[in-house]
């Protein structure tokens, strides 16, 4: 059962502006509302009330700039997942979404909610660092732009102010030439671990540019810069070949935690497959291929 | 300031299975909570309280959503379509003889959820796979019988459906 609360539902940014200043730490702000409510329903938040974005004009659109995708906040994952533009201009953030957690919540949920929302075992953020994602953080005072990288600073905590709003997502699609892969391993509801990689492939058949993003296995998802650099240079044939020295070195970087999914050596070890996986994968891709390997509980996109 | 504000008590009309229905309820009301007490329709259930089991799965406006974890205010001026307006009297609904005609039924605790799903997605895809089932149901669990007479049923109904077109 919910606690008594009031809603409010303003339709312009700066009414929403206006509740957030008058609530401060009593208001929670509410889209899809597919974790806020459990979190209210638990009794681990207490709220007077919830300022539903949902009507606030101008942050459902999913726009295309030169050079980027913009995905507003209240723009659900199904919208993602159905989106003619998107899987046009970023492909593998269109499948990805297809395998968010259940439809139900993919129809109610949304893309502002998760990333602000911040729980670690997603996918959205994961990916999103493939595609060099910033979030827009709006306040009465200013608008800034987040990189994704320093948006989320652990589980459910990110660097977003009580007084603003994320109001948008702004993505960096792949050049031409590009491929890439998204493995997502668990058993359970919410992802165990994520592995984005994309390659982009020069007219030469080498790796011009390479992102490399790793989630649900420590506090925060990351980049792998130095692995990255790695891949420069590298052919098809040289990637497939390097798979198990990349994962290696990923192994070896990356900080794990423990939780409920398991141990961080467990963790770490499966970072280690599952890049080694991912690395296979879109060596494959980039030669024209696909692997069809099936690996158990897991979803290759 | 437009009107921004709900009450503590606010105004729902809504469509459910067809029938129009006004009433008040509190801005924290929760759908199945309101369909369950107040409209007396106690075939979507409260399972997992946590969208992931699927047994509250209720179609709003042709989607379906977990009616446990979703405001019923968020229904106000929506069609709502519970189990129990799946059929017509004594007719059924093709997916409810597909699912008896299969055997897909255990305990029946997740079959209106089950049923819901499969509605939402053969309104979405007349014929689907079984993969597109299987994925589209992966949020409807069955601690009984498991999902392979489930799927065939939905798939046999799709089947049905294309060739009566």
């Amino acid at each position: 059962m919910l606690r008594p609360f009031a809603l409010y539902r303003p339709t312009t940014l700066p009414e929403l502006g206006e509740l957030l200043a008058e609530h401060g730490n009593d208001a929670a702000i509410y889209a899809g509302g597919t974790e806020l409510l459990l979190l209210l329903k638990e009794g681990l938040l207490r709220v007077r009330c919830l300022i539903d974005i949902k009507r606030v004009s101008g942050l459902d659109a999913i726009l295309s700039e030169q050079g980027a995708v913009t995905i507003g906040a209240t723009v659900r994952h199904r919208t993602v997942e159905r989106s003619p533009l998107l899987h046009e201009r970023c492909p593998l953030l269109a499948r990805v979404a297809a395998h968010v957690a259940n439809v139900r919540v993919r129809h109610v949920g949304t893309i502002g909610g998760n990333l602000a929302f911040a729980d670690p075992h997603s996918d959205l953020a994961t990916i999103g660092l493939a595609f060099d994602g910033a979030v827009s953080l709006w306040s009465r005072a200013r608008e800034r732009q987040v990189p994704l990288a320093d948006f989320v600073l652990g589980p459910y905590e990110t660097s977003r102010r009580d007084d603003e709003i994320l109001t948008s997502v702004r993505l960096r699609p792949w050049l031409q030439g590009t491929v890439g892969a998204y493995l997502k391993f668990g058993v359970y509801e919410r992802p165990t671990l994520g592995v984005a990689l994309a390659v982009t492939m020069s007219p030469a058949g080498q790796v011009s540019e390479a992102r490399l993003a790793v989630g649900c296995v420590g506090p925060r998802p990351r980049r792998f810069d130095d692995v990255e650099q790695q891949m420069i240079g590298a052919t098809a044939a040289d990637l497939a070949d390097a798979a198990k020295p990349l994962a290696d070195a990923t192994a070896e970087a990356v900080d794990t935690v423990a939780d409920l999914h398991g141990s961080a050596d467990y963790k770490r070890e499966m970072t280690r497959v599952f890049v080694r996986r991912a690395v296979a994968t879109v060596a494959a891709r980039a030669a024209g291929r696909d692997l069809h390997e099936r690996y158990p509980h897991t979803i290759v996109v | 300031m437009s009107d921004t504000r709900t009450p503590s008590s606010c105004s729902l009309a809504l469509t459910v299975n067809g029938r129009a229905v006004a009433l008040e309820v509190p801005a924290h009301s929760l759908l199945l909570d309101v369909l369950r007490e107040r409209l007396g329709l106690k075939g979507a259930k409260r399972s997992c309280d946590m969208q992931v089991c699927g047994a509250c799965t209720v179609l709003v406006d042709g989607a379906p959503v977990s009616s446990c974890t979703y405001l019923a205010v968020e229904a106000d001026g929506a069609r709502v379509l519970t189990v129990e307006g799946l059929g017509d009297g004594d007719t059924l609904d093709p997916i409810q003889e597909a699912f008896i005609e299969h055997g897909a039924v255990q305990c029946g605790f997740c079959t209106s959820g089950m049923l819901m799903s499969a509605r939402a997605l053969l309104a979405e895809d007349p014929a689907p796979t079984r993969e597109r089932v299987a994925h589209y149901l992966r949020g409807n669990l069955c601690r009984c019988t498991g999902y392979g007479k489930v799927i065939d049923a939905i798939v046999a109904c799709g089947r049905r459906q294309e060739a009566r077109a």
